[in-house]
């Protein structure tokens, strides 16, 4: 699932800055890591650009068994009398 | 009939016992009793017998088990119970009974009562441990949310977490919150998403309302539900200061379904200054780590002199001197010619004749001290050349050389190289020590410093 990758893709990538802050390394090994803090932030960016909005609703098909269909909230709302939900 | 029987009435026992059914089922066919819970059995039947008393009676009751299962809460000894019912007489044993059909708790509301004992139940079991819940996750794609669809709920939720993160999606499971159905339909749903496993986190809940609306969210089977979630679960009843038991097993509580979507999802805004602000720190590390390294070459290489420059430098030094020394003879020899010039004109000046013969007397002194001056001249002179030649062996290559610097030069063309481009793997070289020569065959070129410890 894309949550373990990020979580996992943004510590690395604060492990290496720390790395590089360090400065320590040898000079083929900071090259080494510095490509690859560019790549995981590329990543991490990327993961960061969606803006879909998606909202779905589990609607149960004739065999019984229950499938995502998109949802759109304002039609419901109209739809239907409250269940008696009271507006915060 | 009113009044007493009549005098010399005589009745069997079973008959009195009938009569007195008769009247008193009659009379007591509805009515009200409180009294405290005691004696309280409850066999495999499931019907509840029990002795309701007060400080100075007591009253046998029965409580059918179609009667408990609508009760909610759980019958306990030395409970306080108003009751409704109607007393009946069992004749072969000659007592009587009241049969219990409504029964609630005095003072506190059933469903107060209820929730009081299945909380304490729940939490004996462990149910609402600190160490049971889990932690949330860090950046949740999809989330599971169980509650009615038509509901402010789900408005809110969606709203709050697409303003955080638009990238998130939201995927609900529709369901009654209030009502008879409800509680099964709750425990359903998140039973289903567990089933279907693809959402990081669930929010279960509802807007705000009565106790009795919320009633579904302390039922035993959404409580059990719940903690038998393998994904994380946020509660969000709508109910500021309450806490409803779904509340207390529920890995996070929110106070309102606005407040989970906060919990759940995290600003996204954050987290792009977060990467940004690494990706920046990064750059400028490595940029720090290359100038250090630029510094430390440049260092090096100014450090190690330039054979040819050092040379150039030696000889620009041996001329220096030589026009230096030719300067001081000069100088030194026209300092005698005119000190011998002086010591003529002493002689003339004095009388002619003494003169002409301390001149004559004088010449071979003169002559001679003219030749030791310049002997001295010279001595000085070859003193000074000989400074100028050790300072000039010094700095001459060769000198160099007994420092531990060499002469590379191509082989056989015998140029001088200065740089590693020059050859290539193969060639051969000859190599000019202080003591001695090398013929040397190229192993390996490298444009940049071979560095000490021998890696190249």
């Amino acid at each position: 699932m894309a949550t373990v990758k990020f979580e996992e893709a943004l510590a690395r990538l604060e492990a290496i800055v720390a790395e590089l802050e360090r400065g320590e390394l040898p000079l083929e090994d900071s090259m080494r890591i510095f490509e690859e803090g560019m790549k995981l932030s590329k990543v991490c960016l990327k993961m960061l650009e969606e803006a879909e909005r998606k909202v779905e609703i589990l609607i149960k098909d004739k065999d019984g068994k229950k499938r995502t269909r998109t949802f759109d909230i304002e039609e419901h709302a109209e739809a239907g009398q409250d269940n008696g939900d009271v507006e915060d | 009939m009113t009044g007493g029987p009549p005098p010399r009435t005589l009745y069997t026992v079973s008959a009195l016992t009938a009569l007195l059914r008769v009247h008193i089922e009659s009379a007591f066919s509805n009515i009200w009793v409180e009294g405290e819970v005691s004696n309280l059995r409850i066999p495999t039947s499931g019907h509840a017998y029990f002795t309701l008393k007060d400080a100075a009676s007591q009253l046998r009751a029965v409580l059918f088990r179609s009667v408990g299962r609508s009760l909610r809460f759980a019958l306990q000894d030395g409970m306080q119970l108003v009751c409704r019912g109607r007393v009946t007489v069992y004749e072969p044993k000659g007592d009587y009974q009241v049969i219990v059909e409504y029964a609630e708790p005095k003072g506190v509301g059933a469903l107060q009562l209820a929730f009081e004992q299945l909380k304490a139940r729940l939490a004996a079991e462990g149910l609402f441990d600190q160490a049971r819940k889990r932690p949330l996750p860090f950046f949740p794609r999809r989330i599971g949310v169980v509650t009615s669809p038509t509901g402010a709920a789900i408005r809110d939720i969606v709203q709050v977490a697409h303003k955080r993160d638009p990238g998130v999606t939201i995927v609900l499971n529709p369901v009654a919150v209030q009502g008879e159905t409800a509680a099964g339909e709750i425990a359903r749903a998140i039973e289903e998403f567990n089933e279907m496993g693809d959402c990081d986190v669930l929010v279960v809940g509802r807007g705000g309302g009565s106790l009795e609306d919320l009633w579904p969210f302390n039922e035993e089977l959404v409580a059990r539900a719940i903690a038998a979630s393998r994904i994380p679960v946020v509660s969000a009843v709508g109910h500021e200061i309450d806490f409803t038991i779904a509340d207390f097993v529920a890995d996070v509580r929110a106070p309102t379904p606005s407040a989970a979507a906060e919990l759940v999802v995290r600003d996204r805004l954050d987290l792009l200054k977060r990467v940004v602000g690494y990706g920046d720190r990064t750059v400028h590390a490595v940029r720090a780590v290359l100038r250090d390294l630029h510094a430390r070459v440049e260092a090096e290489r100014r450090g190690l002199l330039d054979p040819t420059a050092l040379v150039a430098r030696a000889m620009q030094r041996r001329d220096d001197l030589e026009m230096r020394l030719r300067l001081a003879q000069a100088n030194r020899l026209k300092d005698l010619r005119s000190g011998v010039e002086a010591l003529r004109q002493e002689v003339l000046l004095r009388s002619p004749l003494q003169r002409i013969q301390q001149g004559v007397t004088l010449l071979p002194h003169l002559r001679t001290r003219l030749q030791q001056r310049m002997k001295v001249a010279l001595e000085l002179g070859r003193r000074s050349l000989e400074d100028s030649i050790g300072t000039l062996h010094a700095l001459s290559p060769l000198a160099i050389l007994g420092r531990g610097y060499s002469i590379t030069r191509r082989w056989p063309e015998l140029t001088v190289l200065r740089a590693a481009s020059a050859v290539a793997p193969g060639d051969v070289v000859h190599v000019r020590l202080a003591a001695g020569e090398l013929l040397c065959e190229v192993q390996k070129t490298a444009n940049e410093l071979i560095r000490e410890s021998g890696s190249v």
